[in-house]
């Protein structure tokens, strides 16, 4: 195995150290270590944060390989510095039984670019009636916590019950899409002086608060905890603090799209910019940057949602809706969150790595950077700037939000368990 | 004027007035025994319709046919649309037939402006109605009717006139681009609708809103009624048709209390008894038949300006424009 020595790291923006990696894990931390490795990297300037893990990943496979597979999608976490990502459900098949997920998850191992967790469906065929074999999925190879019909709401509220009350068994977690499927018959956008204008479908933000209000009021009921994806209006901060301050067992992610772009960008009718739930108003980002930052929302999570081109290059009303997230997460967050003031380096490290690891109760993951952890690390640098051109992506598909656009930072190096799966911002063969 | 009419918000008072003089002078021709005139000789003018349209299709044909362009129908039913090719692939064959403008009519609000903003083709792209976003040229040639009625004479805006627009706002591209136009001509436009039937955000769209259509009639200019569907009433936005027509509907005694000199529009196809009744649509007052001449003249002056020679913002003008006006073809 590789051994590595990391000279002059901030680690999570702290004072620079020298981190050496062998036998996958941190084997020594300390000021100018006297240690010999295969390879030493000169890490001055790059922030050092522990492998960052996704919560919400779609990789596509089984089914639309077109898209995005098991092996370029984790090949473009590797690269956007995570070590962990949650595949969500919604493939063809649907990753509603022990094959599906155990098929995934074995991609994930053999691939070795990132750990993949599948997450497993809550209902059958995520059609919101009865219930998968969400023990089946936990007792399988892949050992799934995080269940979700996400795409669909899980809108019946006996269905939503019974999941909740039922992953207890085994300390699993329902992650909600929260949209009441009436209230958004049709939609195209958020519902707003914006869709107003321009004709379009509205989505309103009350057709997620109510179901995120019922869902945490059925998780106190049950005693469950529950996990509200990609939150995005500021009246569910609200509700999601409400619940906090109850002390009930919820917990939230924000996506990196919506803590950056609004609505307003809809006026080009370009679909890169339709996604689901839809970029809010101004009002909205800054409630959402405000709750990651005081820990409301627990997690930014990518929902990178790779689609084939000709879904975007089409009219708005057929185009898909997603973007892709997993390469430029982090550089989104430096500019939203650390550049504004909002969170520290350390404060990264914990709505991208440890708050979500522990969400999804993955075991290896989202431990602090010291001596005996293993070895999962990214190395970030900071001062870079760069116009984001996602013909360069790792991704299978284009469907960046972000083309053209100055962000900041790119990840110089990442570590899978002390092994690198990117080292000068190149991806490692494997 | 741009390359392009995606959206009458896009217009100045000054391209528009540009556009409904050029209308008038245009409209002289339909009084006589030949109707034609040679500016687009030549050039290729496609009529590229997704969804049915009647009126606004063959309005558009007119004239065409009147300015001597060659016309090409393009309909999606029966082609290779309705076979699941993308609307960038029809546009690439457009193109590669060479055509000069393309008149798009789309189910989906923003086609136009996606044909517009896009690489695919190159000519103007003028759009004749995208879902529930906008109908340009149907806000000029209602303009158009009321300078006729309300301020007639070249170089003249609606400054003052007030305007009620009545029915369902909500999925209108009627009234969003009227709501602009009109705005930009100086006139104070009303909409009258039930709630549930007008925009979220509708507070701050330049115009007036009033749920209520007796108190607004006594001070209107015209007022323009909306057909409203009859499945609307299916997805709970008003209890029955009957309801609706008592308390929007436009009848002989509503019509009584507005001033003499108001007109009533319609953009056409009007359902009968249920937002205007036959009595109101039959009446001298009732312009329907008026506004569908006069979009022919506005279509002519939309065409002839964007191909035949458009006199730009900036006030240069291509040669075509001085070679080839109107005056110079009579």
């Amino acid at each position: 195995m590789t051994t590595y020595l990391i000279r002059n790291a901030q680690i999570l923006g702290g004072a620079p150290q020298d981190i050496h990696l062998a036998d996958g894990v941190f084997a020594a931390i300390g000021e100018q270590l006297d240690v010999q490795a295969d390879i030493e990297i000169d890490a001055t300037g790059l922030v050092a944060l522990p492998g960052l893990v996704d919560l919400h990943t779609h990789l596509r496979e089984p089914g639309r390989e077109d898209a995005e597979t098991v092996l370029t999608g984790t090949q473009a976490a590797a690269m956007g510095g995570y070590t962990a990502v949650h595949a969500m459900a919604n493939t063809f098949p649907v990753a509603d039984t022990a094959g599906v997920v155990e098929q995934v998850w074995r991609l994930g191992q053999e691939y070795g670019y990132c750990d993949v967790q599948p997450v497993g469906a809550v209902t059958v065929g995520l059609e919101g009636k009865q219930l998968a074999e969400l023990g089946a999925m936990h007792d399988s190879a892949a050992g799934v916590r995080v269940f979700s019909d996400d795409g669909k709401c899980v809108d019946d509220a006996v269905i939503m019950r019974r999941a909740l009350e039922y992953v207890k068994a085994f300390d699993g977690v329902v992650a909600q899409h929260a949209q009441e499927p009436r209230l958004t018959a049709g939609a195209q956008m958020n519902e707003g002086l914006v869709s107003g204008e321009l004709g379009l479908g509205g989505w309103p933000a009350v057709a997620e608060e109510s179901i995120i209000a019922r869902d945490v009021l059925l998780a106190a009921h049950v005693g469950s905890r529950v996990h509200i994806c990609h939150l995005s209006t500021a009246g569910s901060v609200e509700i999601v603090r409400w619940a906090k301050g109850k002390g009930w067992n919820v917990t939230a992610e924000v996506t990196p799209h919506h803590l950056l772009l609004t609505d307003e960008l809809v006026r080009s009718y370009d679909p890169v910019y339709k996604v689901n739930p839809p970029l809010r108003t101004a009002a909205d980002v800054e409630a959402l940057r405000g709750a990651l930052a005081d820990g409301t929302i627990d997690a930014v999570a990518t929902d990178h949602a790779p689609h084939p081109s000709e879904d975007k290059d089409c009219e708005w009303a057929v185009a898909a809706m997603g973007m892709v997230g997993l390469e430029t997460a982090l550089s989104v967050v430096q500019q939203t969150m650390v550049e504004t003031g909002l969170l520290n380096w350390e404060g990264v490290a914990d709505r991208m790595s440890h708050r979500p690891a522990r969400i999804g109760r993955l075991a290896g993951h989202g431990r602090p950077v010291s001596v005996g952890e293993p070895a999962n690390l990214v190395l970030f640098d900071p001062a870079y700037r760069g116009v984001v051109n996602p013909d360069t992506f790792a991704t299978r598909s284009r469907n960046s939000p972000y083309k053209g656009m100055d962000l900041p930072g790119r990840v110089h190096a990442t570590f899978l368990r002390g092994e690198a799966t990117v080292l000068a911002g190149e991806l490692v063969e494997r | 004027m741009k390359r392009h009419l995606v959206s009458a918000a896009d217009l100045s008072r000054d391209d528009a007035l540009l556009i409904l003089d050029t209308a008038e002078e245009l409209a002289q021709l339909s009084g006589r025994a030949v109707k034609k005139l040679p500016t687009l000789r030549g050039r290729t003018v496609v009529n590229l319709f997704f969804e049915d349209s009647t009126r606004t299709k063959t309005s558009f044909e007119v004239a065409e046919k009147r300015l001597s362009a060659d016309v090409i129908n393009f309909s999606a039913k029966g082609s290779s649309v309705s076979k699941g090719e993308s609307l960038k692939d029809t546009a690439l064959t457009l193109q590669a037939m060479g055509a000069d403008a393309v008149v798009i009519r789309h189910h989906a609000s923003g086609a136009a402006a996606r044909l517009a903003g896009s690489d695919w083709l190159h000519g103007s792209v003028i759009n004749a109605g995208d879902g529930t976003h906008e109908h340009p040229t149907q806000a000029l040639l209602d303009a158009f009717t009321m300078r006729r009625h309300l301020n007639p004479g070249l170089g003249r805006d609606l400054a003052g006139r007030k305007i009620a627009i009545v029915g369902d706002i909500l999925h209108s591209r009627v009234a969003r681009s009227n709501v602009h136009l009109l705005t930009t001509l100086g006139a104070e436009v009303t909409f009258v609708a039930p709630p549930t039937l007008l925009p979220i955000g509708i507070d701050t769209w330049p115009c007036q809103v009033s749920y209520d259509l007796d108190a607004v009639l006594p001070k209107v200019d015209a007022v323009m009624m909306l057909r409203v569907q009859r499945e609307r009433m299916n997805a709970a936005f008003f209890p029955t048709e009957r309801e609706y027509s008592r308390r929007y509907g436009l009848d002989g005694l509503r019509l009584a209390t507005m001033p003499e000199h108001a007109i009533v529009m319609h953009p056409g196809p009007m359902v009968r008894g249920m937002e205007i009744t036959a009595d109101v649509a039959d009446s001298p007052r009732c312009t329907v038949v008026e506004q569908v001449a006069n979009g022919v003249s506005v279509r002519m002056a939309v065409l002839y300006l964007l191909l035949g020679g458009a006199v730009f913002a900036d006030g240069s003008a291509d040669s075509a424009r001085t070679t080839d006006t109107p005056e110079a073809a009579q």
